[in-house]
């Protein structure tokens, strides 16, 4: 499965070369031309099949970085400073297996253990400045052979299929994406398809922003990996979304307010052709369509996530009847796109 | 103390109730321009729900373009084309969407959760009433937080729609359902920061006669949450020079800083928002216009709310930009409370300001 690898790869925001080069050998059967730009989007053009199809220039986008961390700095002992970039809960943090760097060193966020830990302590959260990482070096200059400041640091998780039909890894968001873009770009569709797979989007959507103004799409159609906490709860309250329960459109989050034409669109297609849909829940998360709408004059834009459980942390949760039908979703609603009014 | 005394002595009215009878305002049919403003303000308009009050603006705007459209973000864009050898592209704005909020859950006895689109504050909701673009209305309440009686979460907030239950779904949004009201010099309404702008701009191409520029009047969406259409027409336009027309809170009112604008003595030329320090060139602009028409203006300094400016100006190579304000009390509450005079002084301004040389 593309998408083990995928996840298995390490590319945190600015350090995405790994994964780039992985879905670039994938294109080469798949696509016309593909190119990258200054801030290191792989973007691909596949053109159109008829003579007669639509002129439009229909953008997919799914970004390549996931959370991760960055070596600041090597104690005089040989553990490891580090901070986050993107979106992490110190929580999750402690006692977590990682690797450093190109070279992949193995590493474990270090932590007190329990049978020393205080009363008091074991309530608190340990910032992750307060933390540092284990890579079993016995002084500096033994940890600076192998590590340096500006190394990236990834969990240490090796990608599983298990349970119903589920997958667990890490960096599924947005692997997932990922992968459901390189799956659409094996078909052939009546419009020129461009596909961006960007950068630094956990970091504010910084790679979407140019390759958005560089394709100048007349439609941007987003492929993520969402926020699912559909556990049980004391409280009555709707989950973000559910596992299992297909796709998820966007009607709004923090920075884009989803096209209504397009979203519906998108919601009767699945509809039409019995394939299993919900809606995300309103006005939580963020993705590249945030940046990509307001590309030049402003571009239609939708967004279709998978519903993914323990997002930003060292194993996420995706369903593949989820990925399936969502790719299902994309095959059966792409070839509508060139003449949607 | 004696002073204080012959004070109270002389503020004393024995008989009050008795007068109130003679002090009951006025009405009087209002102006047409009061119409409009009533119209716009009570129209239904969260950010990303714009269509319907865009209507109502496009009805007015039609017959005083050359060309009516709305782009692919849903902001509208009227044209007029000037008649000078010289002309520039001169760009008006104003924002058509006000705050509100988005249904997120609705359970099953008919209360509804809800997140906000722009600067909605739980203080200003509690006891509301909403209005969902297909007229229904649902009522804001809380649920019992304990000894905290004062303080307000969002959080425990929620729309009771008991008396249309089906009429809402999970993705629906609602703006504060409010009466415009006029009360002596005083206009009142919800939305009023939003469509007074709409309006002064509709009034100002109305008595334009004639200009020797290029204008472009653009009805922005979504500015509520973050300016996030003004930056499209902008780049679509690529104006010579723009300007933005908004409120500006006013600080008028007991408690508040000496300093600042107030009800009354004009619009106000802003200098900067959160988002942008105002063009000199353009700001300039406004003053030399106000000047010639000797309208009242004030110097508005201080840097709350963000507004369209920086979008604007931030488009392609860079865009001149100023901001017009009209000063406004109880800005983003359902009571937003504006000076008759202020908007009538910044059509006239407005208009002299597209007759004049770029």
């Amino acid at each position: 499965m593309f998408l083990e690898k995928l996840s298995n790869a390490r590319g945190i925001p600015g350090d995405e070369a790994q994964v780039r080069a992985l879905i670039a050998e994938q294109l080469k059967k798949t696509v016309d031309e593909y190119r990258v730009d200054a801030l290191g989007n792989l973007i691909a053009l596949k053109r159109a099949t008829r003579r007669n199809s639509s002129r439009r220039k229909i953008l997919l986008a799914a970004h390549m970085d996931e959370v991760g961390l960055l070596v600041t700095h090597i104690d005089r002992d040989g553990f490891v400073q580090f901070d986050k970039v993107g979106g992490i809960d110190d929580r999750v943090l402690p006692s977590k297996a990682v690797l450093i760097g190109a070279a992949r060193v193995p590493g474990v966020i270090g932590f007190k253990p329990q049978h020393r830990s205080l009363e008091a302590e074991r309530k608190k959260v340990v910032a992750h400045a307060d933390l540092r990482i284990d890579i079993g070096a016995a002084s500096r200059e033994d940890a600076r052979r192998v590590v340096g400041p500006g190394d990236s640091i990834t969990f240490d998780t090796r990608f599983s299929t298990f349970g119903e039909n589920c997958v667990r890894g890490k960096a599924l968001d947005d692997r997932a994406g990922c992968a459901l873009l390189v799956e659409v770009l094996r078909d052939a569709y009546p419009f020129d398809l461009y596909a961006a797979f960007t950068t630094q989007e956990e970091i504010g959507l910084r790679g979407a922003r140019v390759a958005g103004y560089s394709v100048a799409p007349d439609i941007a159609l987003v492929l993520e990996a969402t926020i699912c906490d559909d556990s049980p709860r004391e409280e009555e309250q709707s989950p973000t979304t559910r596992l299992g329960a297909g796709p998820a459109l966007t009607l709004a989050d923090r920075g884009l307010l989803a096209h209504k034409t397009l979203t519906r669109f998108l919601h009767e297609t699945a509809v039409a052709q019995k394939i299993p849909v919900q809606f995300k829940q309103p006005l939580v998360g963020g993705t590249d369509a945030g940046q990509l709408h307001r590309t030049r004059a402003g571009v239609p834009s939708a967004v279709i996530s998978l519903p993914a459980r323990y997002i930003h942390s060292p194993a996420a949760i995706i369903s593949l009847d989820d990925f399936n039908n969502a790719l299902k979703l994309l095959r059966a609603a792409l070839p509508g796109l060139g003449d949607l009014t | 103390m004696a002073r204080k005394n012959s004070n109270r002595e002389k503020n004393t009215a024995p008989f009050p109730a008795f007068e109130n009878q003679a002090r009951a305002p006025t009405t009087q049919p209002l102006t047409p321009f009061k119409r409009l403003l009533k119209r716009l303000s009570e129209a239904y308009g969260p950010s990303g729900s714009e269509e319907g009050v865009r209507e109502l603006v496009r009805d007015e705007i039609k017959q005083l373009a050359d060309q009516v459209r709305v782009d692919a973000f849903g902001n509208l864009i009227a044209q007029r084309r000037g008649s000078g050898s010289r002309r520039k592209k001169i760009m008006l704005s104003a924002h058509l969407d006000e705050i509100g909020v988005m249904v997120s859950f609705i359970d099953t006895r008919g209360y509804a959760r809800f997140g906000t689109l722009g600067a909605v504050k739980p203080l200003t909701l509690l006891g509301a009433r909403v209005q969902f673009e297909n007229g229904a209305v649902g009522i804001i309440g809380r649920q019992a937080q304990g000894a905290a009686r004062t303080e307000i979460d969002m959080e425990a907030l929620f729309i009771d729609v008991s008396g249309a239950p089906t009429a809402i779904q999970v993705g629906d949004s609602a703006c504060f359902a409010r009466e415009f009201l006029e009360a002596g010099d005083f206009l009142i309404g919800k939305a009023l920061g939003a469509r007074a702008g709409c309006a002064i701009l509709i009034e100002t191409m109305r008595r334009l006669k004639k200009s020797p520029h290029d204008i472009f009047c653009v009805f922005t969406v979504q500015q509520q949450v973050g300016a996030r259409g003004a930056g499209a027409a902008a780049f679509a336009i690529q104006p010579d020079v723009a300007f933005v027309l908004d409120a500006a809170s006013a600080s008028d009112m007991p408690g508040a800083p000496a300093q600042g604008i107030a009800l009354g003595k004009g619009p106000a030329i802003k200098f900067q928002d959160e988002g942008a320090l105002t063009s000199a060139r353009a700001r300039e602009m406004l003053l030399e216009a106000a000047r010639q028409t000797r309208v009242p203006y004030q110097l508005d300094v201080t840097p709350r709310a963000m507004g369209d400016t920086l979008p604007i100006q931030a488009a392609r190579e860079g865009v001149p930009t100023a901001a017009l304000a009209l000063p406004m009390r109880y800005l983003n509450t359902a009571s937003e409370m504006a000076h008759s005079r202020d908007a009538q002084d910044a059509i006239e301004l407005c208009v002299m300001l597209l007759q004049r040389p770029v």
